[in-house]
């Protein structure tokens, strides 16, 4: 009786902590990008969790800023080196920065289409969506780290 | 000399701190040498220029509303002084914007004498 016990609180226990981590798996936990990477990068897109690619895209990125998907996105050479450190300390850690995705673009990421392999291209080119790369449209929180899965909310 | 050097230094100081729209325009005016002309920038902002993009592709056709960036679809803040009072006090940050941007939409940087039309137009509207 007490070894069923003790197991059956034993599963209870394992059960809990594997609920608990799945449902924060989706999120950004690392360290707060100083205020310069919000500021620079987010005034076009959302300021990128830096594990979402691996330092080598990110270098490529930041080298390429005066063709920035389509736009011209360059900085002042300090400002530029300032992010470039940020994101070379704090990039690329983590499962989702084991690829270089095509492009260097996150939503092209093996894991980024496995995510939202049942999202349609129909839904993502919704006028509320626009593009997969317009993260908040469905993660309202994503500005904050959130991607959580049980809170997206996909905009008619 | 040294008079020379504090003035000089009292420039750049006034250049890399908050500025007031009616100064930076003031700027561009004497940069290019021309008075600027509010109507001619109201056409400039409003015309396609040959790109994909006009300015007008993420500021909206109204600047005292603000618009959508066209691919990002993330929120820009209204342009026009009177509705937003961040815009045009920060020298540096206006700069790099018209930098960027007037690449997008004319594939150039924009000549002082277009910068002071728009910013002249933009500080009229109501």
């Amino acid at each position: 009786m007490h070894s069923l016990y003790s197991h059956l609180m034993r599963m209870l226990l394992v059960a809990s902590f594997l609920s608990v981590t799945t449902s924060w798996a989706d999120s950004y936990k690392g360290p707060l990008p100083p205020a310069v990477y919000t500021q620079e990068c987010g005034s076009c897109h959302l300021a990128f969790p830096p594990n979402l690619l691996p330092k080598t895209s990110w270098q490529r990125v930041m080298n390429g800023l005066d063709k920035h998907y389509g736009s011209d996105a360059s900085l002042d050479v300090a400002t530029q080196n300032q992010i470039d450190t940020w994101l070379q300390a704090h990039g690329g850690q983590g499962k989702r920065a084991r690829e270089e995705p095509p492009q260097d673009r996150i939503t092209r990421s093996a894991w980024f289409e496995r995510k939202h392999r049942e999202v349609s291209g129909a839904t993502f080119k919704r006028a509320s969506i626009k593009s997969p790369a317009n993260c908040t449209a469905c993660h309202r929180d994503a500005a904050h780290g959130d991607f959580e899965e049980d809170r997206v909310r996909i905009p008619k | 000399m040294l008079s020379k050097f504090f003035t000089l230094l009292l420039f750049v100081t006034v250049n890399a701190c908050a500025a007031t729209p009616a100064e930076l325009l003031a700027g561009y005016v004497s940069q290019s040498g021309q008075s600027a002309n509010a109507s001619k920038g109201e056409t400039f902002f409003k015309a396609n220029h040959g790109q994909d993009w006009q300015c007008t592709s993420c500021h909206g056709q109204s600047p005292t509303v603000g618009g959508r960036h066209a691919s990002t679809d993330k929120a820009i803040e209204a342009l026009a002084p009177a509705a937003n009072p961040k815009r045009f006090t920060d020298n540096a940050k206006v700069e790099k914007w018209f930098r960027r941007n007037c690449k997008d939409v004319l594939a150039r940087e924009c000549t002082a004498a277009e910068k002071a039309d728009v910013l002249a137009w933009l500080i009229t509207l109501r």
